[in-house]
């Protein structure tokens, strides 16, 4: 009957097996503590049954002793699972330097994925083993969720925001990937599958595809077409701020303020031109809402990063 | 044995007929409605839960489609959660008790009390309606902007039905404040006040403060799908995660008030078990007081995966381990009051044995997911749905029902069936574990809540819980029968069956529509053992 029954997930990433050494700390801790309450009501219980139908408890009231023990000794163990919890969470939320891009795009019911070399996918994922992998997640729709189990990871996908994550897989396989935030009808169908590859594998399915071009490609030709170029052009002529090198900048704004040009800021400034401007232009620029989809966006910021002059982060 | 009689004069013969119930303004018979309201809702809740487990007995959706299933998780949350697990023990027994317990000849505002009442029934009509007319698909979360945009089933009436209900748990809690600072009996200082008023008081306090905030939120809601606000859609300018701050902001301090009076319950439970004080007393009244004031802290524990900043993370974290502090001291000084005591094995004690063990463990389990890096891997997948089932039906749920037994024979004036009672004690707590323990085992493979399908290899375990839910719902259906046939049929009980001290059984049972013959004057403190009288305890 239990085979085939799993009682312990596959762990497949760097952080797997962190977050498990916590679990299973938390395990003992919960274990030795439930055993004493439990030991202690049963002892009690048989111990001091009542007798006789009148007979009383012997009348104590307390003692600070006690108190001040099962409070204190809670509160380090505590401390101990913070401290803990949260270094394993800083490792979790600060990706390595050097990454893998991918950007992932969810919509009811479904996954779509987008690769800096221009392959797409849906409901599969393919990465090769042993390379640190990033994903740059956005919703078209409402709150969905990308959950990995294998790798421990998952992060909400929200409508209107780049949300980052990452994960390092360690072992080649085919991994559950799961919307975890209901998300209507066909929300237990928006699964799909983590495909870790050895990177000879990878290389052979990197290029099996026939992609239309790399990611930054498609945005170049958006670009044009969209008639970006004929205000932002690269001499410094135009009427809108000089794209080149920009990605990664800090720019001031008119306001005063400064703001980091990152994935959410390009997004902004296309689809609400008006809300961040730099200082030294004018708020000329039309919004694109409605005229570019979730994924021309994202193929539109991968072409501004593209013009950072520094060699790519997705090197191959 | 001395004779034991039923008293010729009680509140339920001080009057008959259907308006001398629904215009009552005694609190006693206030609390009987509550308990024939929130009784059905249970039913209703639980009917939805079994449809749940049946279809999640097979890995595929073949019961019921996609659509309907997440109508009926939806359903089941809202209508345990606002419908029963918040009003449950302060409507029913609160109400009952409070005056009594403090000596008092009814709550402060007993016109307010009844209309309470009515406001529930209303924003319960309203849900019902919701139901009747298609259901809705939101989860009882209502995250936006799924809400607010992509829903298209009854989210309004829904919202109106808790928005209404809302002013009702307002409404108890004031009462219950008031009542509890103004009209204590002469001598019934706060230290000496049962400590299941200072969990309700600690409660009322989180009704007044908090309930606004939710009330306020699905108003926001209906008028977003309305009016098209752009509050929460990202599309028009708003922040969909605006709105969990605004919702968990109120629903996490309401897991504390489902699970603060059920608290409150236990202490009153071990002291007559033990017939002997709580162990620290004064600690366990401030850990409500602890509990009420850091819950209100903690709310941004519910979304370490939702983009929250790392910053936040850690402090809302740590914050939440601290909550878990008092808690923990509860649990202590519970189990301390058994040693040297006089250990009763009767069924009040039998649920208070059940809850001390599951809300421990739940308790326990919430330190996984206040631990940021754990909760990233478990939050909504089946181990939440695990943990809090053993904090709301392993905690409040056990509790109510121990304190239900407890109090039955003063509410009605007779007694159960011992036998039968143990023994659905028993059942339940059986079944809740082979119900809810697999889904911990399930939440940490990774199963995802709210799935209407799932992978195979989950099957066994779903199969497991899916038992254990119907051995839990026969439990649950027993105490029906037997309370119902006490009500005829049982032995007179006479005032103090359990040979227990507190005011309350100090009155006849079932006491005269005025509480007590004449005011009583406190001169003893809580749970000073012996009892005046013991003598018509049961064996």
């Amino acid at each position: 009957m239990w085979t085939g029954t799993p009682l312990f997930p596959e762990s497949a990433s760097t952080i797997a097996t962190r977050v498990d050494l916590l679990y299973f700390f938390l395990l003992a801790v919960s274990i030795f503590f439930s055993l004493l309450i439990a030991g202690s009501i049963v002892f009690f219980a048989v111990k001091y049954q009542r007798r006789r139908r009148d007979a009383i408890g012997e009348q104590i009231h307390g003692s600070m002793i006690l108190e001040i023990a099962w409070t204190g000794i809670p509160f380090l163990i505590t401390m101990v699972i913070f401290v803990w919890g949260a270094s394993v969470y800083f490792a979790m939320a600060r990706p390595p330097d050097e990454t893998l891009n991918i950007y992932v795009v969810g919509k009811q019911w479904m996954w779509k994925f987008q690769h800096l070399d221009g392959q797409r996918e849906i409901n599969e994922l393919h990465v090769p083993v042993g390379r640190a992998v990033k994903l740059i997640t956005t919703s078209e729709d409402v709150i969905h969720d990308f959950f990995v189990p294998a790798f421990r990871m998952k992060a909400d996908v929200i409508p209107g925001r780049y949300v980052s994550i990452w994960f390092q897989p360690t072992k080649p396989g085919r991994y559950h990937l799961f919307c975890a935030e209901y998300c209507g009808t066909r929300h237990s169908g928006m699964i799909g599958e983590v495909v870790v590859m050895e990177p000879s594998e990878y290389q052979a399915w990197l290029s099996g595809g026939a992609p239309e071009g790399s990611l930054a490609s498609t945005g170049a030709k958006l670009f044009a077409d969209l008639a970006c170029n004929t205000c932002h052009r690269p001499d410094a002529q135009g009427r809108g701020p000089v794209l080149e090198g920009l990605f990664g900048k800090t720019v001031r704004l008119q306001s005063g303020e400064t703001v980091t040009v990152d994935e959410a800021y390009v997004r902004e400034s296309i689809l609400t031109p008006s809300a961040k401007i730099t200082a030294g232009f004018q708020p000329i620029m039309p919004t694109f809402q409605g005229l570019v989809t979730e994924e021309q966006l994202l193929a539109l910021i991968e072409y501004v990063k593209s013009l950072h002059g520094l060699p790519q982060v997705e090197s191959r | 044995m001395a004779t034991v009689v039923h008293p010729a004069r009680h509140y339920l013969n001080d009057g008959y007929g259907i308006s001398s119930w629904l215009l009552t303004r005694d609190h006693k018979r206030i609390a009987l409605l509550y308990l024939a309201a929130v009784t059905f809702f249970f039913f209703v809740g639980g009917a939805m839960a079994v449809m749940i487990r049946l279809e999640l007995a097979t890995p595929v959706g073949d019961l019921v489609t996609d659509e309907t299933y997440n109508k009926l998780f939806t359903m089941h949350g809202v209508m345990m959660v606002f419908f029963f697990l918040i009003p449950v023990i302060p409507a029913v027994l609160g109400n009952f008790l409070v005056p009594i317990m403090i000596g008092a000849k009814d709550l402060a505002f007993p016109k307010i009390n009844l209309l309470s009442w009515y406001i529930y029934i209303i924003g319960g009509l309203f849900t019902l309606y919701a139901l009747i007319a298609g259901g809705v698909d939101t989860g009882w979360t209502f995250y936006t902007p799924f809400s607010t945009m992509a829903s298209t089933t009854n989210v309004v009436p829904t919202a109106l039905g808790i928005f209404i209900t809302g002013f009702s748990s307002i409404l108890t809690g004031l009462n219950f404040i008031v009542t509890i600072h103004r009209m204590r009996a002469p001598g019934m200082t706060w230290f000496r006040m049962p400590l299941f008023l200072w969990s309700t008081y600690a409660t009322s306090l989180i009704n007044v403060l908090g309930t606004p905030v939710i009330a306020i939120t699905v108003l926001l809601v209906a008028a977003e799908r309305v009016f098209h606000f752009g509050f929460f859609d990202p599309r028009v300018g708003g922040d969909p995660v605006l709105f969990q701050h605004l919702f968990w902001f109120y629903s996490h301090p309401a897991v504390y008030i489902m699970v603060l009076p059920a608290m409150g319950v236990i202490s009153e439970l071990v002291a007559a078990g033990c017939r002997k004080p709580v162990f620290g007393y004064s600690f366990v009244a401030f850990a409500s007081l602890a509990i009420a004031v850091l819950g209100f802290l903690v709310w941004g524990h519910h979304m370490f995966v939702a983009g929250e900043s790392v910053y936040s993370a850690l402090i809302f974290s740590i914050l939440s381990f601290l909550v878990a502090i008092p808690s923990a001291v509860k649990v202590f000084n519970w189990t301390a009051t058994m040693y040297k005591g006089s250990v009763s094995w009767e069924t009040p004690m039998l649920y208070a044995y059940g809850f001390i063990g599951l809300f421990t463990i739940g308790g326990l389990t919430g330190l996984f997911l206040a631990a940021i890096a754990v909760d990233v891997h478990v939050t909504d997948t089946y181990f939440v749905i695990a943990h809090f089932h053993y904090i709301m039906v392993g905690g409040t749920i056990m509790g109510y029902l121990g304190g239900l037994h407890y109090w039955w024979p003063k509410i009605s004036g007779r007694l159960y069936n011992e036998g039968l009672a143990k023994l659905s004690a028993g059942i339940i707590f059986v079944g809740f574990n082979l119900t809810f323990f697999p889904q911990f085992v399930l939440g940490y493979l990774g199963m995802p809540r709210r799935y209407h399908a799932y992978p195979p290899e989950f099957q066994v375990l779903n199969v497991l819980s899916s038992a254990g839910a119907s051995i839990l719902g026969v439990g649950y259906l027993i105490p029906m029968v037997y309370l119902m046939w006490s009500l005829r049929y049982g032995r007179v009980a006479g005032s103090n069956p359990w040979g227990a001290v507190g005011l309350e059984w100090t009155t006849s049972s079932p006491p005269p529509t005025e509480n007590f013959a004449e005011t009583p004057v406190v001169t003893w403190d809580p749970y000073e053992y012996p009892a005046a009288d013991l003598e018509g305890h049961v064996a």
